[in-house]
């Protein structure tokens, strides 16, 4: 047990020795504790994956966290065939960027505390994925946003930073409250927060509906939705897409950690957990389907237009979760785990190789000042290539695999599945287009910055770019264990290794069929290519004209569909009204009224009473003597 | 025979005359002779008490007081020149350092 128990213990020691004794021993050479401690975590993930793939799943309660009455909660984990995977993902990714971290945030003031917040992340992330309840789930959910909040505003001097951290943890409120309620409605209707209790007993509740507001709603449904409610939020959908490029204010490993690879996976990971219960709600599966498009969709137009490096891939990350919330939606529960792992290590590679960049450029983001940064940063820029070949779903390179399979199975899904098939392949479209967009912009052409920032143009130190290139390979080979079957008998590895937990997908097509949809999703990420390349390297004079010529699309799109500025407007400016008013009204008068009144009337009681204490000796001999008589009369005629 | 009823008439006055002048007198010298006079007039009520009663409870505890007031006086006085040697006046009405 001890073993499994390491896992997530290792970073939390990591942790602990950083954020006690990093600012007066450890300082600069946090990483020989912060490291070790996850490479630790890495082989043990490693050993606990042979375990599961030996036949062995692992369930077991540590200790008991919290026993009132019937509610009985223990700290568990459960490793099964799905967790496995989230551990090797979770666990090597972090390890890289570990090594990276050294590097980039080399000579930063906070060294140590970087280390810290980043450890406490993978243990809070490791409880998250290892959970075997919904409410120790719930512990590491909140811990992930908590981290995720830390090291956005990792460096809180700046205001933008501290704005965008405030922004991330508030607007995860929104969507955690529903999670929460619906962490309660589970036990409300299960008496229990275990995960085998609960899904061994959905199906006896199928059907059963709850009253609300005077309306009878389907009870598996009104929980699953309010747990996707958590997912929305954690993972940047619409409507709560907007913190995720924000969050871009955090130094760029943590991008590449938390904001892409690992934690905004969680509602992924979290509603293919709970696919037992998805499977019962017809309406629930169909809302997560449609707003994965829709954000696929969605973010992609966003992304195009984008000029800060960062951004586009934050928005390229919302983008590529659409798209496997889309396959949770028509039920392909382990293509959309198997996006999420070829996704974990190119999107990675992207943040990582944009940090790279960036840090080439002495903090540089905006893409319109760079340029031409190929000759100088060999190694960056073939591994940036790598990851966009992946992510743009050439064939053969990883993200072609496990986005093939993704708009497959939502093809084969009936009438909405087609329809949010049309919106998978339009984004992959978009998504092309982008990706080369930004790669013609940051590496060819023209310098197009300062002449002191060219001078100072250099590849990145070995620390920095042998992570990348480690990461290059998982961009390129990841999906290799996932290939269709009509390409290699027992090609998606994956799929069957999942079948257990998640159920292997329903619903076969003709040969025929794959293939169209193949050289449809091919089609168009060679095409946006082309465009790209059309646009950016031939005739550079064109997106400006495009621009003018679509002056309306293209600053609605430049904005962001104006959803912040429609946020602030209904959301966050009445609130912080009302909140003037209250502090004026209930703050300043009652609250106050009472913390200082009380001492105000006694002090001015006092004022009044220390008049009797005049020091002279004879008006206490007077008062003692009045007050002897009064004993005594009162003795006497009263008695 | 002078009868009981006298001997605490005068332990009666006598404690007025202590207390009064405890009240009203404004050296210090003087506020202490007066609380000497009271404890006085209680030793007159002890005794008259005794002997009408015929116990020795009563003179036994005159001795007590007797030898209260000797330590008494004695602190008293002391208290008094140490005071005076940090605050040159005995005047009842200057001295109040305890005023709130």
């Amino acid at each position: 047990m001890l073993k499994y128990t390491l896992i997530p213990l290792l970073p939390f020691l990591s942790f602990l020795i950083n954020i006690l004794f990093g600012r007066n021993f450890i300082k600069d050479r946090a990483h020989w504790i912060a490291v070790p401690a996850v490479v630790g975590s890495f082989l043990l993930a490693v050993s606990a994956f042979l375990d599961v793939a030996g036949g062995r799943d692992i369930n077991v309660n540590i200790y008991s966290w919290i026993v009132s009455g019937s509610f009985n909660v223990s700290v568990g984990f459960l490793i099964d065939r799905l967790s496995a995977i989230m551990l090797i993902v979770v666990t090597s990714i972090s390890t890289l960027i570990f090594i990276y971290s050294i590097g980039y945030m080399h000579g930063d003031g906070g060294y140590y505390r970087f280390f810290a917040y980043l450890s406490l992340f993978v243990f809070s992330m490791l409880i998250l994925v290892m959970a075997n309840n919904f409410l120790l789930m719930y512990f590491g959910w909140e811990a992930v946003g908590l981290c995720s909040y830390f090291l956005i505003g990792y460096w809180f001097h700046k205001k933008s930073a501290a704005d965008a951290g405030k922004k991330a943890f508030i607007v995860n409120r929104f969507g955690d409250f529903g999670f929460g309620l619906g962490v309660i409605l589970i036990f409300l209707t299960f008496g229990s927060m275990d995960y085998m209790q609960v899904f061994g007993e959905a199906g006896g509740i199928a059907g059963q509906t709850i009253n609300l507001l005077g309306y009878d709603v389907n009870l598996i449904t009104l929980i699953c939705l309010l747990l996707f409610c958590g997912a929305v939020g954690k993972s940047a959908q619409v409507p709560l897409h907007v913190w995720l490029p924000d969050a871009m204010e955090g130094p760029t490993p943590v991008s590449a950690l938390i904001h892409a690879a690992t934690m905004v996976t969680a509602g992924v990971f979290m509603v293919a957990r709970c696919n037992p219960l998805f499977n019962l709600s017809e309406v629930a599966m169909n809302t997560v389907a449609i707003v994965g498009g829709v954000t696929a969709i969605f973010a992609a137009t966003i992304a195009l237009v984008q000029t800060d490096i960062k951004r586009v891939i934050a928005y390229s990350t919302v983008s590529q979760l659409g798209y496997m919330f889309l396959a949770l939606g028509v039920g392909a529960y382990s293509a959309a785990i198997f996006h999420l792992y070829t996704h974990a290590y190119f999107k990675a590679l992207l943040f990582l190789g944009s940090g790279s960049v960036i840090h080439a450029l002495h903090d540089e983001q905006n893409m319109q000042k760079m340029g031409g940064l190929k000759k100088y940063m060999p190694v960056t820029y073939w591994v940036f290539i790598l990851a966009t070949l992946s992510i743009t779903g050439i064939p053969f390179f990883s993200g072609f695999f496990s986005k093939d399979e993704i708009l497959w199975r939502a093809y084969l899904a009936g009438d909405l599945g087609k329809f949010l098939w049309f919106l998978g392949t339009l984004a992959a479209l978009l998504t092309a287009f982008y990706s080369w967009r930004l790669i013609y912009l940051t590496f060819h052409g023209k310098f197009r910055g300062t002449h002191e920032q060219e001078e100072h143009l250099h590849e990145s130190p070995p620390v920095i770019t042998v992570p990348l290139m480690l990461l290059a390979v998982g961009a390129v080979a990841a999906g290799w264990v996932g290939i269709p079957p009509i390409f290699a008998e027992h090609g998606d590895k994956i799929g069957e290794f999942l079948a257990p937990v998640l159920g292997y997908p329903e619903g076969e097509g003709t040969h025929a069929q794959e293939y169209f949809v193949m050289g449809a999703s091919i089609f168009v990420a060679v095409a946006g290519w082309i465009i790209a390349y059309t646009m950016y390297l031939k005739k550079t004079e064109l997106p400006q004209k495009l621009g003018a010529a679509f002056q309306p699309v293209y600053k609605l799109l430049f904005n962001k569909y104006y959803i912040d500025e429609l946020y602030s407007k209904t959301i966050v400016q009445p609130t912080l009204k009302a909140s003037d008013k209250i502090i004026l009204g209930f703050d300043t008068y009652i609250i106050e009224g009472i913390v200082n009144g009380i001492p105000n009337l006694i002090g001015a009681f006092s004022r009044k009473l220390r008049k009797i204490q005049t020091g002279l000796l004879s008006d206490y001999g007077l008062i003692m003597a009045i007050g002897a008589l009064s004993i005594i009369g009162v003795w006497i005629f009263l008695r | 025979m002078v009868p009981l009823s006298w001997y605490i008439i005068l332990s009666a006055v006598v404690f007025s005359i202590g207390v009064i002048g405890f009240l009203t007198r404004r050296n210090l010298i003087m506020t202490f002779m007066s609380i000497e006079l009271m404890l006085n007039s209680v030793n007159i009520s002890f005794v008259a008490f005794s002997h009408y009663l015929q116990s020795m409870r009563g003179q036994i505890i005159v001795f007590f007081v007797i030898a209260v007031a000797a330590a008494e006086t004695a602190i008293g006085l002391a208290i008094i020149i140490a005071y005076y040697k940090n605050n040159p006046t005995i005047k009842v009405d200057e001295i109040n350092l305890l005023k709130g």
